[in-house]
Parts: structure tokens; C-alpha cells; sequence
């Protein structure tokens, strides 16, 4: 009974803030400006496939790479002395303290034609490369500021994972990639789970890095979104119909993962 | 007939941070044996069996796996298997492929790896529990996984590091005898770390007893109840009293104000020793009889036996007897030659 009383604010919260402005996305997704039903808007959806499919691709390059550099690094840190283990955590958030548009500013000024990347391969007489307005400067914006939301969680399940069940597992013969393959790897399959969908999320919806990173050419569906509704496209129905797909698109990339997830526990499940 | 040694421990040192936790170790170890390691918390008895098992590097000394320098060879490739202290089982895996992980990593044919596994728990009593997952089990069924799948590798030697530790009395106790039936039928060299004195005397062929780093005895478990090397070794084995005495010449030695006739020979005339007799040793006659004497000062009912505390002369003697005394009776205590064990004094650290 008390459960149910404490969980009041949280669903008012929820109404308020989650469930009534759903509604309202799906509302002006099917409705015309001037309100009268219609799936004009789902359709015309269709023409802008090639940058939602651009947002996907990219957003799926910068998961897999914040993957695989963070993968280790998590591992690393996971085994170190516990004082060791805290100042890694606060070397890995310490960007994050900085606001979000300045690190993407500062990555600008790294990546310009006469910016600094650029000035220093020149003084060993390489370059100028082309580096900013690219779909590889849009991938390393966003690896470099979702970086964080892979470690930490794989960071935190590695923790849980004794060193006694890693010595049993070389006490019975495994080697270094026999220890990975079948018992650290399974071991931290919730992890990567979480790992990827705090990544890939943010990172498929995202307008700031695109803008900024890739110029007008790689437009994302974010940036899409953003210029619907505060842009000079101005057209908030079609606005809604994008993230309404967007949304979709989303969760079923997101059941595909948790798939991995659940398969282990509905395993624990069965038996 | 002493089978051959299968494993040497050769002058290990062991430092951490340092502390020097081994101060230059030599053990041997014989094929198919039942060694144990014995000692309080801190003596270096489970940094002797990962050292064994590859888990820890020592700072200088050499360890010989039949007659070859195994120093640098990893965990992986070592003809040994652990039982973890807290099992150390594969949460994500259930009871079948958590003993059929070693024979999986060797890739063996699926079938053998099958009747293997089955076999082996049928051994340790689990059969029909290849499915369970780890988390469904008591901790004496997980205790017979983690035996079960390090034995399914067929070692040459197994590695026991306090594996009853967290088991009640009873169980502790079967799962002793049990230990000890697997040990014999297998025929596998065991060497099992523990602090509980009973279940080294139960279980052992020979134990090793340490303190601080260093071997104090080695020995049958009936050799070191009975001929303790030191004050420490007594004490640390059975209950005992232990007092201050003065070797008169051999086999006569002076303690708590008396001289009495014991067996040992060899100390320095007048030299200080410690005089170690245990609790069941004493012998309760009436007091005009007892070259000791003393008023008995508590009685615990034990069970098999009364345990009196009787007090004389400045000193309390821990008395074992089933014969019980009312407190407050003054009685005499007596002993014979071979009760009275004469031990010199330990070096003062």
C-alpha cells in the first residue's frame, strides 16, 4: 500500500511529462496545420530515407567504435587497485564537465582547413586535409562525446565480476582469449546492452554534432527535426511524423539488443 | 614405500608490498598424498597454494612439477586444478557446463566430454543436476560442482584452499570423509589449506604446519599431536598448557616449584624450555597423591569429557577428565614420564 503511495508523484511525473507530450507528437503526426486527420505527413516521411538512413549508419559506425576502444579501457580499469579505479572514473567524466556545445566547438577549431590539426602536419609539410565538414569529423563528434556513456556502464558491470572465477577459468586451461570468449565477455553482456543504447540513442537523434562537425552537407535527422520546428522549414506536423519514425526505428533497434540481453536470463529462466 | 615427489617448493620467497609473507620456503610433495597446510589466518599457507597453482609469482626460489622448473609457466598450462575458497563457479553457465568448462577448453569430443561430465557427478553425488543454474544450488551442492569440475580434468594434483570453509558443522564434517574417499579412489595428490586443526587430523597423510611465513613442523597427523616440534605446534594442535621450565639434566626437568622425571634428553644443562602437557594427559587423584595441587575453579560438561580449570600454586591447569570434581574441591594432578613434552623456547621475535 505504501509502495503504491510513494509511486503517486512519479506518475504524475510521468502524465505530465512523458505519456501527454506523446500524445501530442502523435497528434500533430496525423493531423494537418489545420487540424484534420490525415497520413500525408507518415508519407512524406518516405523522401527523407536516405538521411534517416544516414543518421542510422553513422550513429551505428560511432556505437561500434566507442564499443571497441571502450571494451578494453573498461576492462582495464575494472582490474586496477580501488584508488586507481577512481581516478580513471574521474579522468573518463572530467569532459563531461565541460558544456557540451563548447568540446564540439572545440573539435572545430581542431578540424578547420587552417585549424590547428591542420598547421601542425603542415609544418612537417603534409596537408592541409579536409577534415571538417565530413561524415568522419560527424563520427568522431560523436564517439568523442557519447565515449563516456560505454565506459561507465561497462566499467560498473566488469566491477561485479570476481577475479576468482577468472583464475578458475585459467586454472582449467583457458587462455587469454579463452578467459574473454567464454567468461568475461558473457559475464558482461548487460553491459554492452546498456553501453550501446546510451550511445546510439543520443547519437541517431542528435542535430548539435552534425551542424557543427558537418557542415550543411551531412544533414542528419536531427538536424531535420530541429529545423521543422525552429528552422525556417517551419512545419511542426511534419516535424512530429519524423521523430514519430525516428521513435520507432529507435525501439526496434533497442529490441534487437535487448535480445542478447534476455536470451542469458531467459535461459535462467527455462531451467 | 614413499611414492616419489611430485612437486618442490625450493627456498620461495614471497614479498608483498614489503612484507615478507614466505621467508624461503622447501617443501616436497609426494604422488597421491593428502597434504594439508595448516595454520592461522596470515601464515602464508594460501599464498603457498597459488604459487602451486601459478596465481602468484614468487619474489626468488624455484617450484618443481616432476623434476621440471614450472616458474614461468601460467595458470593455463599447469598440471593442476583449484577448488576456490568461495568456488569461484560460472554464474552464467549451469552445473553441466560449469564442470565440462576444462574439457570444453581441451576440445574434446563432445561425447566423452558428456560421459565425462556425468560421470563425475554422479562422484560427487549430483546427479540429475546438470541443468540447475549456480544460483539454485546450496552452498554444499556448489561446493560439490566446484570439486566436481576440477576433478573432471583428471589434475595430477588438486589444490584445496579452505573449500568446507563456509559449510556448517555437519556437512563440513561428511563432506570431509567424502573429500578423503574421492582422494583414495582417484588417486590424485591433494594438498588442501585450511586453519581448522580437526579436519587436518582427520583428513591428512601428512600436514605441514606454518606461522608467519615459516614451516613449523611436517608430519603425520599422529606425530604432530603427539610430538609437537614446538610451544606454538601444541598449542595450535589440541588444546594445551604450556609453562616455563628448567631442564635439569636429561630427563628431569623442574616446573611449578616440583622436578619431575619426563623422557626427553639433549637440552643444555639448566637450560629454559617449555614444558607442554595436554588437558586429557592429567591424571585427577586425591591431593595428598598429586605432586600438583589445586582447587578446581570451573567444570564445563563437554560431552565425551568434563573440561575443569583447577588453580595451585600460581599457576591454572586445563584439566580434561570424565571424571567430574565439584568446584571448589582441592585436588591433586599427576602425570607420567611420557605425558610431560619438553620444548626448547622459540627464538623471540
Amino acid at each position: 500500500m505504501r509502495s503504491k503511495a510513494a509511486s503517486i508523484p512519479y506518475l504524475i511525473w510521468m502524465v505530465l511529462f512523458t505519456v501527454i507530450p506523446l500524445g501530442l507528437v502523435v497528434f500533430f503526426a496525423f493531423t494537418d496545420t489545420s487540424g484534420n486527420f490525415t497520413i500525408a505527413n507518415i508519407s512524406q516521411v518516405g523522401q527523407y530515407m536516405p538521411v534517416l538512413m544516414r543518421s542510422i549508419w553513422l550513429s551505428l559506425i560511432a556505437t561500434v567504435i566507442c564499443l571497441v576502444v571502450a571494451y578494453p579501457l573498461a576492462y582495464i580499469m575494472s582490474r586496477r587497485k580501488s584508488y586507481q579505479q577512481r581516478t580513471l572514473l574521474m579522468l573518463v567524466m572530467l569532459p563531461m564537465w565541460m558544456n557540451f556545445l563548447l568540446r564540439t566547438y572545440a573539435w572545430m577549431t581542431l578540424l578547420e582547413r587552417n585549424g590547428v590539426i591542420n598547421r601542425l602536419l603542415g609544418l612537417i609539410g603534409l596537408g592541409p586535409f579536409e577534415m571538417i565538414n565530413t561524415q568522419g569529423a560527424v563520427v568522431l563528434g560523436m564517439v568523442y562525446n557519447y565515449l563516456p556513456f560505454m565506459i561507465i556502464p561497462l566499467y560498473t558491470i566488469m566491477t561485479k565480476i570476481d577475479n576468482s572465477v577468472i583464475e578458475a577459468a585459467q586454472d582449467l586451461g583457458a587462455n587469454t582469449g579463452n578467459v574473454f570468449a567464454r567468461v568475461i565477455i558473457p559475464l558482461s553482456v548487460p553491459g554492452i546492452t546498456t553501453g550501446i543504447t546510451m550511445v546510439f540513442v543520443p547519437a541517431v537523434s542528435t542535430f548539435i554534432i552534425s551542424r557543427m562537425l558537418g557542415g550543411g552537407s551531412n544533414l542528419l535527422i536531427g538536424d531535420l527535426i530541429d529545423m521543422q520546428f525552429l528552422g525556417a522549414a517551419y512545419n511542426p506536423n511534419l516535424g512530429s511524423a519524423i521523430s514519430l519514425v525516428l521513435m520507432v526505428v529507435i525501439l526496434i533497434c533497442m529490441s534487437v539488443t535487448n535480445q542478447f540481453d534476455s536470451s542469458e536470463g531467459r535461459e535462467e529462466m527455462m531451467v | 614405500m614413499e611414492n616419489q615427489v611430485l612437486i618442490s617448493l625450493k627456498n620461495i620467497v614471497v614479498t608483498y608490498d614489503d612484507e615478507q609473507v614466505l621467508n624461503g620456503m622447501n617443501l616436497d610433495i609426494r604422488d597421491k598424498e593428502f597434504v594439508t597446510l595448516l595454520g592461522p589466518s596470515g601464515c602464508g599457507k594460501t599464498t603457498t597454494l597459488r604459487i602451486i597453482g601459478g596465481f602468484v609469482e614468487p619474489t626468488s626460489g624455484e617450484i618443481f612439477f616432476d623434476g621440471k622448473k614450472i616458474n614461468d609457466l601460467p595458470p593455463h598450462k599447469r598440471p593442476v586444478n583449484t577448488v576456490f575458497q568461495r568456488y569461484a563457479l560460472f554464474p552464467h553457465l549451469n552445473v553441466f557446463d560449469n564442470v565440462a568448462f576444462g574439457l570444453k577448453i581441451q576440445k574434446l569430443p563432445e561425447k566423452e566430454i558428456r560421459t565425462r561430465v556425468l560421470d563425475m557427478l554422479s562422484l560427487v553425488n549430483l546427479k540429475g543436476y546438470e541443468k540447475r543454474r549456480i544460483n539454485q544450488l546450496s552452498g554444499g551442492q556448489q561446493q560439490r560442482v566446484a570439486i566436481a569440475r576440477a576433478l573432471v580434468n583428471h589434475p595430477k594434483v588438486l589444490l584445496l584452499d579452505e573449500p568446507l570453509g563456509a559449510l556448517d558443522l555437519k556437512l563440513r564434517k561428511e563432506m570431509q570423509l567424502e573429500l578423503k574417499r574421492i582422494q583414495q579412489s582417484l588417486e590424485i595428490t591433494f594438498i588442501y589449506v585450511t586453519h581448522d586443526q580437526e579436519e587436518a587430523l582427520t583428513m591428512s597423510d601428512r600436514i605441514v604446519v606454518l606461522k608467519d611465513g615459516d614451516i613449523q613442523q611436517i608430519g603425520t597427523p599422529v606425530d604432530i599431536y603427539n610430538e609437537p616440534a614446538n610451544a606454538f605446534v601444541a598449542d595450535f594442535i589440541g588444546e594445551s598448557n604450556i609453562v616455563d621450565g628448567i631442564m635439569k639434566q636429561d630427563c628431569l626437568v623442574q616446573f611449578a616449584g616440583q622436578d619431575f622425571v619426563c623422557v626427553d634428553k639433549g637440552f643444555d644443562p639448566m637450560e629454559q624450555v617449555d614444558v607442554v602437557i595436554r588437558p586429557e594427559d592429567f591424571k585427577i587423584v586425591p591431593a595428598e597423591q598429586g605432586k600438583l595441587t589445586g582447587v578446581v575453579q570451573s567444570v564445563l560438561f563437554k560431552g565425551v569429557h568434563y573440561e575443569m580449570v583447577v588453580e595451585g600454586s600460581g599457576y591454572e591447569w586445563l584439566v580434561h577428565s570424565t571424571l567430574c570434581e565439584e568446584p571448589g574441591a582441592y585436588v591433586g594432578l599427576d602425570l607420567i614420564p611420557d605425558d610431560i613434552h619438553i620444548m626448547r623456547k622459540m627464538e623471540v621475535e
